[in-house]
């Protein structure tokens, strides 16, 4: 070979870059190892971590929920997972028809005319949403609603910051629901989440009505929408979600699924990949990327976004995961979560000292104000080796003496009793 | 194509949930009548085994580098261990709950750690985030860097980012995202940055400069000490788009030449799949003057316990929900643990040997318009090959050889782009594959051209009708009764 | 295709139409090429100023989105309205039935640098 390239050795092909750059060049001092000593090394990492084995009542965004084999298994065939985008649609039309499906699915789900392939998670899903609405009413301000999950808050700030973009926060009330009473003027987007960092839903009837010109931008979490009516029906224009409890692993928090829903109208401005129908040569149904000229490799500086990869192989999972539960099994699964998690809540306000912080309905998720006792009985639930969040992550949102729970389908009739006698047991 | 929603469906048993019949009656018991969901959910239920047929039928719709040669320029396709998927499937690291407490969480915790070292030491460069979750998103945390760093030094004048006219897309996509503006600096007759055109548009309001090493055309910045020489004295700082690390991986190192962002596509160079499009990830390195800058929260080792730091006076606040894609990073961990230094290096020589390979056999048969050793990818052009055959026809066609087509169409200073990258895991045999089949290519194309305009005939679909896609986008299913 | 002799053309590839006041303007049949199958035309507004160098309109195929850039200051008297639901229009008649916005002129001495049509095919010849 280096023949035929006209050289004499490999160093050769090293020339052009500069000397004095190859003479500072260090090694990361590591040895090569064999797979089976990697995969060791690995396999005691993975050991150290408790948290994997322990009874998990964690939730804020990410949840512990049941993953069917049937989603794993179809997600690790390799024509699947390691393709490239799309961009040669002929020999890519596994990777576009799923595309379709999740697209549709989504839309089914929020109620929403259009969805993009997917963003890397809810946060910058949110994110890019709201500089979607600064694009579309061009007024630099918005209002938040201040119960969004902390990391969502947080990454939305970041981005706002950088955009030029003032975030007026909006209160809750004491149903824990988002209160429009200071509402400013002049905003590009009122954005809530529901259900929210409490896990109460909020009710979005007249919140369009509300808030004049501004673009109605909710977050929500995808498994709720098969028992409630979705944001759609309430004039949203845009939803976004994280789509982890749609059949993917928690993963320490990466990757994740950002889910993007918009009207019709705003097709232009949507950021993200778009599989289109269309037809081949001989006039068979096909898919290929559609409105491409919105995308950064065509637009450059006048795209509608920067993103480039996205999550494909998670929406493919999530994809999956819909079609084997259905429209029926994602109301069963999601009535399980709402049973389990209400039977909790109702036996735990039940104890003297403890109650429900807000009256607002919930799904799978609730906080319990106790008084005085809120971090002895997360010690004790932690020591009884269950995962609870501590009230430390409330007190952010100006209540003590809280717990957060969130129940999902995996959680026992024995957990829940176990966790009630630890409960009751705290003085 | 079918469609899940094309299926006929089947009854639902429930069998992939425990039974309870209580839980839909205590939904409908308790949840407030104005919030139930009224509107039909049109998700179809689909057996077990149709799932199963449907999704496989349509994987084998698609190609992968399992499948075969996959030289797209850029992306780096080379093959992924599957020791990488065996890890991120370890229900020790796929069922972590990122807010688990950190004395659960030391494995976890410590794979963000060590791999933040590594990626340290390829780049020679003291700070890393790991939170970037795509290469886009590295370019945009840097470029967040980038106005946090002269907000703070009250430099606000510096609203400019420079790029070559031969820059990736998301690059000037990215700066806009983040408030600056582009300006485009040309390159000269061999393809790098003209110098005199640098000097010229460097002054006190621009910000940085965003360059590709080696660029888009392959093709090495040689000038690239005098090019970030400049860059810093002109108050600016330098961003390296790490897309093309592979072409020196373990051989030179980022920070060595002046970088004080860099980015890597763990997706491309450190093995972990593309995904059909994502999850990737997008880690950044920084050079000290920029590391105070870094999102939160960054992992740290304290007395042997390693543990998340929130506390960060300067930093630009949080890129991504968590700690960007866990497992993705995992997987990188697990190809740099069995790489070694060695294994690094091999990389590097293999991917430029492969490519330089591939252009000196084919400038013989294609347009090759810079003429000159490449590093790990080459650019050729598929002009003049023949009348009225373009490009486009020409990549169509190779999809009846079996081979995906390379990169098309960019970088856009060449016209007629067809960009290259074999990169070390292709061997010989498949390379000469290649290289047959360009051949052939070429002859058809002189001979017999309507085979390569009818192109593609040997792939599921036939060439698709792209203007109708962009005209009137479908982008749902069209259930009959929306019609 | 022959470029009309009495149109003015830009380095952009727009061409000009003058009639007393006003310039009729769009891309020439080489734009129209070089973009493929038109999808979309962004049309400015009636009223809005036409800035020399600034981008007036934008025209977009399935792989490339082309700028219309104002030769000329001005204000924008028409819009080619068809062109919402028949963009390929531009592919078919790119000097006539694709003519995208009206400007009323508001300095005729801008018209002098522009080129003719011989000058213009001499310009696209050299690439």
């Amino acid at each position: 070979m280096l023949a035929a390239i006209g050289v004499s050795d490999l160093e050769a092909l090293f020339r052009d870059i500069p000397q004095e750059i190859r003479d500072r060049f260090q090694p990361i001092g590591l040895e090569a190892k064999s797979e089976m000593e990697v995969a060791d090394a690995l396999g005691s990492m993975a050991a150290r971590n408790d948290a994997a084995t322990r009874v998990s009542f964690l939730g804020g965004g990410i949840y512990d929920h049941y993953v069917p084999s049937i989603v794993p298994n179809l997600l690790s065939r390799s024509e699947f997972y390691t393709a490239y985008t799309p961009y040669q649609p002929e020999i890519s039309q596994g990777t576009l028809t799923a595309m379709f499906e999740f697209q549709t699915l989504v839309c089914e789900l929020t109620g929403m005319d259009i969805a993009n392939a997917s963003m890397y998670d809810g946060s910058t899903a949110l994110a890019e949403a709201v500089l979607m609405a600064e694009r579309l009413r061009k007024k630099a301000r918005i209002a938040v609603a201040s119960s969004l999950f902390e990391q969502v808050s947080r990454v939305l700030d970041t981005y706002c910051w950088a955009a030029d973009i003032e975030i007026l926060r909006l209160p809750f009330d004491e149903r824990g629901c988002v209160s429009l009473e200071t509402l400013p003027e002049e905003l590009s987007a009122v954005v809530l989440q529901t259900p929210n960092a409490f896990g109460v839903i909020e009710p979005l009837q007249g919140i369009k009505d509300q808030i004049g010109d501004a673009m109605l931008v909710v977050a929500v979490n995808p498994l709720s929408l098969a028992l409630l009516e979705p944001p759609a029906s309430f004039g949203a224009d845009i939803v976004v979600a994280e789509g982890q409890p749609l059949g993917l692993s928690m993963g320490f928090g990466g990757p994740l699924l950002g889910i993007f829903a918009t009207r019709d109208a705003y097709v232009r401005q949507m950021p993200g990949r778009m599989s289109g129908r269309t037809v081949d040569a001989d006039g068979n149904v096909g898919y290929t990327m559609a409105a491409q000229t919105r995308e950064q490799h065509i637009r450059r500086e006048r795209a509608t976004s920067n993103i480039c990869t996205n999550s494909a192989l998670c929406a493919l999972a999530a994809t999956i995961y819909m079609a084997s539960a259905g429209a029926h099994g994602l109301r069963h699964v999601a009535a399980l979560n709402f049973s389990r998690a209400h039977q909790l809540a109702k036996r735990l306000a039940s104890m003297e000292g403890i109650e429900l912080a807000f009256q607002g309905e919930f799904f799978n998720e609730f906080v319990l104000r106790i008084p005085g006792r809120a971090a002895a009985v997360h010690e004790a639930l932690s020591e009884a080796g269950f995962l609870v969040e501590p009230s430390a992550v409330l007190e952010a949102y100006g209540l003590t003496d809280a717990l957060r729970f969130a129940v999902t389908e995996k959680r026992t009739v024995e957990e829940i009793d176990r966790v009630v006698d630890i409960v009751g047991g705290v003085r | 194509m079918k469609t899940l929603f094309d299926c006929r469906c089947s009854e639902y048993v429930g069998g992939l949930y425990p039974r309870d019949d209580e839980a839909m009656r205590s939904v409908d018991a308790i949840l407030d009548s104005s919030l139930v969901r009224q509107r039909p959910l049109r998700i179809p239920h689909l057996s077990e085994p149709q799932i199963a047929r449907h999704y496989t039928e349509l994987s084998k719709l698609n190609y992968g580098v399992d499948d075969g040669f996959y030289p797209l320029g850029s992306c780096t396709m080379k093959y992924n261990p599957k020791l990488n998927e065996d890890m991120a499937r370890l229900p020790g690291f796929a069922g972590m709950h990122p807010r688990a407490p950190m004395a659960f969480s030391q494995g976890a915790l410590q794979v963000l750690f060590d791999l933040s070292q590594y990626l340290k030491g390829i780049a020679g460069m003291p700070g890393v985030s790991l939170q970037p979750v795509a290469g886009a998103h590295g370019e945009l945390a840097g470029m967040f860097l980038l106005k946090k760093h002269f907000e703070r030094m009250g430099d606000t004048a510096r609203k400019r980012i420079l790029l070559p006219d031969s820059a990736h897309g998301t690059n000037p996509a990215s700066a806009v995202v983040a408030g600056f503006s582009v300006t485009q600096i040309p390159s000269d007759a061999s393809g790098m940055v003209d110098l005199d055109g640098l000097r010229e548009a460097l002054d006190d309001t621009v910000a940085g400069i965003m360059l590709t090493v080696p660029n888009t055309l392959g093709i090495f910045e040689e000038h690239i000490l005098e090019v970030t020489k400049l860059v810093h004295e002109a108050g600016a700082l330098c961003y390296f788009d790490g897309a093309n690390l592979n072409a020196f991986l373990g051989k030179a190192r980022p920070g060595d030449m002046g970088a004080d962002i860099f980015h890597f596509n763990l997706h491309k160079t450190l093995s972990t799949p593309h995904g059909g499009g994502g999850p990737g990830a997008g880690p950044i390195a920084v050079s000290e003057i920029l590391v105070p800058y870094l999102p939160i929260p960054r992992i740290v080792q304290v007395d042997g316990q390693y543990a998340l730091e929130w506390d960060a006076e300067h930093t630009i606040g949080s890129m991504h929900a968590f700690y960007g894609n866990f497992l993705v990073a995992l997987k990188a961990l697990t190809y740099v643990l069995q790489l070694g230094d060695d294994g690094l290096r091999q990389v590097g020589e293999n991917a430029v040997l492969n490519a330089n390979y591939l252009q000196a056999v084919l400038k013989a048969t294609y347009c090759l318009p810079y003429d000159r050793l490449c590093k790990h990818e080459f650019v050729l052009s598929g002009k003049d090959l023949a009348d009225g055959v373009s490009t486009l026809d020409i990549a169509k066609r190779l999809i009846d050889y079996g081979i995906h087509p390379p990169t098309v169409y960019f970088p856009l200073i060449v016209r007629e782009a067809l960009m290259i990258e074999p990169t070390e895991t292709e061997s010989k045999e498949s390379l000469d594959r290649f290289i047959e089949a360009m051949r052939a290519i070429a002859e058809e194309a002189k001979t017999n051209p309507e085979l390569l305009k009818e192109a593609p005939r040997n792939a599921p679909v036939r060439r698709l009708d792209q203007t109708r896609a962009a005209k009137q986008p479908v982008l749902t299913y069209p259930f009959p009764e929306d019609a | 295709m022959s470029y009309p002799t009495d149109y003015k053309y830009t380095k952009d590839h727009e061409w000009i139409q003058v009639d007393g006041n006003r310039a009729r303007i769009g891309i020439t049949q080489h734009a129209q090429e070089e973009l493929g199958d038109i999808v979309f035309v962004e049309l400015p507004a009636v009223g809005d100023a036409a800035q020399a160098g600034a981008n007036l309109a934008t025209v977009e195929s399935v792989k490339a989105v082309g700028d219309v850039v104002a030769p000329l200051n001005g204000s924008v008297a028409e819009v080619n309205s068809d062109l919402e639901s028949a963009p390929e229009t531009i592919n078919q008649s790119p000097h006539q039935e694709g003519w995208i916005v009206v400007v009323e002129i508001a300095d005729p001495s801008q018209l002098e640098g522009l080129m003719d049509a011989a000058g213009y095919e001499a310009f696209i010849a050299a690439g």
